[in-house]
């Protein structure tokens, strides 16, 4: 992102009140994560240390400091969700987008990317949709009701390819 | 048409878009409308139709292959009957004049003998799938801001205090303390600058009814707050709204440009000298900034870690000065105390627990929704009448109420009332209002660990039992389920559940052990069997 883009980002919040997290947040909107010279300019327009600006962004979730894929896939972990199986979920993802198996535990965190850069699997506590438990979200669409055996079919629709190297 | 967060999930914004282009085509008058949502989420999408002289019929599950059949139907005056859910002949708004939308379609179940809505008493969602929520005139039409103007023209300040004490209302956030009495420690603060905050982070994963009062009625939350600030004597208002709620945050930025339109907002409203100002401050993905004072360092542009009350925000809050903090919908059962009197509103309800709470029914059970009661309604008339029992016929064996701060209460304890005295009694808490219903198959060593993993996560690590304990604990839960523990484990468990609670900063570390004291308490069998089969092994 370049200055003036930055500026008018800036330029939106007139008054101190939530400014600092909402700067940040059109950013990581825009960007899709928070690039470090945007946290240079930012720090010096907004008149904050850099170190401080890297602890909000490191302090909050939805902030990242590392470009994610195109699409991002968000598996809901809230407590309607694991109940209703979001570990079954995340299992079935690590698998057909061939990432960290194993790494996510299936209820902490997590955020891993595929090697193409195609898709980010990533985690979120609710999305306030848990009457449609389990649900994932991705980009900006959420889908609800979703078992292992639906998700082929909703990557398909973010032209994922298919997993190619095993059979599933 | 319900539009709506889950609506949408589930299809409604394609059913929409067709009815919208199939009344292009066709010669008759049919208006189509955005509604919120009315909280029987297992039933969306769902359609409102009204043709006149007739009730207004609800039908549900409906796709864009019935859109056809809708509009036909309309058009001969008739609905199709397999998609009717129920209808609903006369609907009282209780601030505004009742609407009476007609008679008829006797065969169609009255909303009031449907088993889902029978037990409910809509107070807060009133209007919630029934009115437009983007359209200000519609809020009008609902008697919409009456209560402000009643607020501002006829009362003082410590009127509309009185009335809020009288009334019985407590804070619908968590821990459940008098508005009214918490009004006026801020009212009573002497200084330049007040404000008030709405907390919309609703942290428990679980819980949704913040966002669906904030997504289906903003105007309800945004005239709270103006009577609360022309109560308190605040001439800015903040609300902090979660990251996920990306609607919610569209549909109350809409509703204040059209108070601010209306001149609701801003400048001497009403030609008199009060004036108020909203803003919205996003949140950004963390549980703990729901905490006021981390919510506060939070829209400071900080760090959202929370500090030691006192002082508490009412003298020292936003920016130094004194601030008072709500949830979502306490700010929401204001406009209708004004309206009909705090006397009114104590009267729902139970002693000590006026009004109603809007209930997130969620996980293992039949039907899962939002579902409104009068405080003091049992856990049974929830899960088993409102909820219609386990998912697919299960049995169920616990739910969770309170999220992360609350607990596990067993089937054989569902007759207790949901209120405030009860469910602390019973080791959890009110909390938000998130139900999760979980069946016999759950592991609750598991669900305990669950949530353990969940605060252990969201601990902003300022204070040392939350984030060293949390995390001993959630080790030994591990060793626990992984059949690797002695009964000596699960004392230590106990020991540490006790420690944290009493020597953490804040409610986050105060009240994160209550999932694994209250599973220990019901179902400490199924931890000894779990002990008892790494003895074995
Ligand atoms: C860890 C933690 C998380 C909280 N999360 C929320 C929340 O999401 N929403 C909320 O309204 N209150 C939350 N609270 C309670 C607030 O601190 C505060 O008590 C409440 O907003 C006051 O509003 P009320 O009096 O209307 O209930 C939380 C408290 C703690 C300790
Ligand atoms: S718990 Fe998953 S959407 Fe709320």
């Amino acid at each position: 992102m370049d200055a003036a883009q930055l500026d008018t980002i800036v330029e939106r919040y007139p008054g101190a009140t939530g400014r600092v997290l909402g700067v940040l947040e059109q950013v990581q909107r825009r960007a899709g994560y928070l690039p470090r010279d945007a946290l240079e300019y930012l720090a010096r327009k907004l008149a904050m240390p850099l170190s401080e600006l890297y602890s909000i962004a490191t302090f909050y979730s939805f902030f990242t400091l590392e470009a994610l894929g195109e699409h991002v896939v968000t598996v809901c972990m809230g407590t309607a969700c694991h109940v209703n199986g979001a570990p079954r979920i995340v299992e079935r993802l690590e698998r057909l987008l061939d990432v960290g198996a194993g790494e996510t535990t299936g209820d902490g965190k997590f955020q891993l990317t595929t090697a193409d850069h195609a898709f980010s699997l990533t985690s979120a506590r609710c999305f306030g949709a848990c009457s449609m438990a389990p649900v994932l979200r991705i980009d900006n669409r959420i889908f609800g009701y979703v078992t292992p055996d639906k998700i082929p079919a909703i990557l398909r629709q973010f032209d994922w390819e298919g997993n190619h190297h095993r059979n599933y | 048409m319900g539009l709506a967060t889950c609506g949408i999930a589930a299809g409604a914004d394609r059913v929409y878009a067709a009815l919208e282009s199939a009344i292009r085509k066709q010669e008759h008058n049919i208006q189509l409308r955005r509604v919120g949502c009315i909280g029987y989420c297992r039933e969306e999408p769902l359609v409102n139709i009204h043709l006149p002289g007739k009730p207004l019929v609800i039908l549900h599950r409906v796709t864009e292959a019935d859109t056809g059949r809708i509009l036909h139907a309309a058009a001969t005056g008739d609905v199709p009957r397999d998609l009717a859910l129920c209808r609903i002949n006369a609907w009282d708004p209780i601030v505004g004049d009742k609407l009476v939308f007609g008679t008829g379609f006797e065969d169609i179940p009255a909303y009031e003998t449907t088993p889902y809505f029978a037990p409910q008493q809509k107070i807060v969602l009133r209007s919630a799938g029934l009115i437009n929520p983007e359209d200000i005139d519609e809020y009008f039409a609902v008697g919409g801001y009456t209560a402000l103007h009643k607020a501002i023209t006829e009362m003082s300040p410590a009127d509309v205090v009185h009335e809020v004490i009288i009334s019985g209302l407590r804070g619908r956030g968590g821990a459940g303390f008098p508005t009214g009495l918490k009004w006026n420690f801020t009212k009573e603060e002497q200084s330049l600058r007040k404000y008030i905050i709405c907390n919309a982070d609703e942290g428990d994963p679980g819980a949704y009814m913040n966002r669906n009062e904030m997504e289906s009625d903003p105007h309800m939350i945004l005239e709270g707050m103006l009577i609360g600030a022309y109560a308190i004597g605040a001439r800015e208002g903040v609300i902090y709204v979660r990251a996920e709620y990306p609607l919610a945050i569209e549909r109350l930025t809409a509703a204040i440009s059209q108070a601010q339109r209306h001149g609701l907002l801003g400048e001497n409203i009403f030609g008199t000298d009060f004036s108020f100002s909203v803003t919205i401050a996003g949140g950004a993905g963390a549980f703990v900034c729901g905490e006021e004072t981390a919510l506060i360092a939070s829209i400071e542009g900080q760090t959202g870690r929370p500090r030691p009350r006192p002082p508490f925000p009412a003298q020292k809050g936003l920016w130094g000065m004194p601030t008072n903090i709500n949830n979502v919908e306490t700010w929401s059962n204001i406009p209708v105390i004004i309206h009909r009197g705090g006397k009114w509103f104590s009267g729902i309800g139970v002693p000590e627990n006026s009004g109603t709470k809007v209930f997130s029914l969620v996980g293992e059970v039949e039907c899962v929704g939002l579902a409104e009661v009068p405080l003091g309604t049992s856990i049974r008339t929830l899960v088993f009448d409102i909820g219609n029992g386990g998912l697919r016929g299960k049995a169920i064996k616990a739910v969770q109420t309170g999220g992360p701060s609350g607990g596990c209460i067993p089937a054989s304890l569902f007759d207790t009332p949901l209120d405030y005295a009860h469910l602390t009694e019973v080791g959890s808490i009110m909390g938000s209002g998130g139900v999760v219903v979980m069946g016999t198959e759950t592991s609750m060593v598991d669900t305990a660990r669950f949530f353990i993993g969940f605060t252990d996560e969201e601990s902003c690590g300022k204070c040392v039992p939350c984030r060293e304990g949390l995390k001993h604990m959630l080790m030994i839960l591990d060793k626990i389920l992984a059949g690797r523990a002695s009964v000596a484990d699960i004392e230590i468990l106990e020991e540490l559940s006790g420690l944290i609670r009493k020597t953490s900063l804040c409610g986050l570390g105060q009240t994160a052990p209550n999932p694994v004291l209250t599973t220990l308490r019901y179902f400490r069998n199924e931890y000894e069997a779990l002990v008892e089969r790494s003895r074995s092994s």
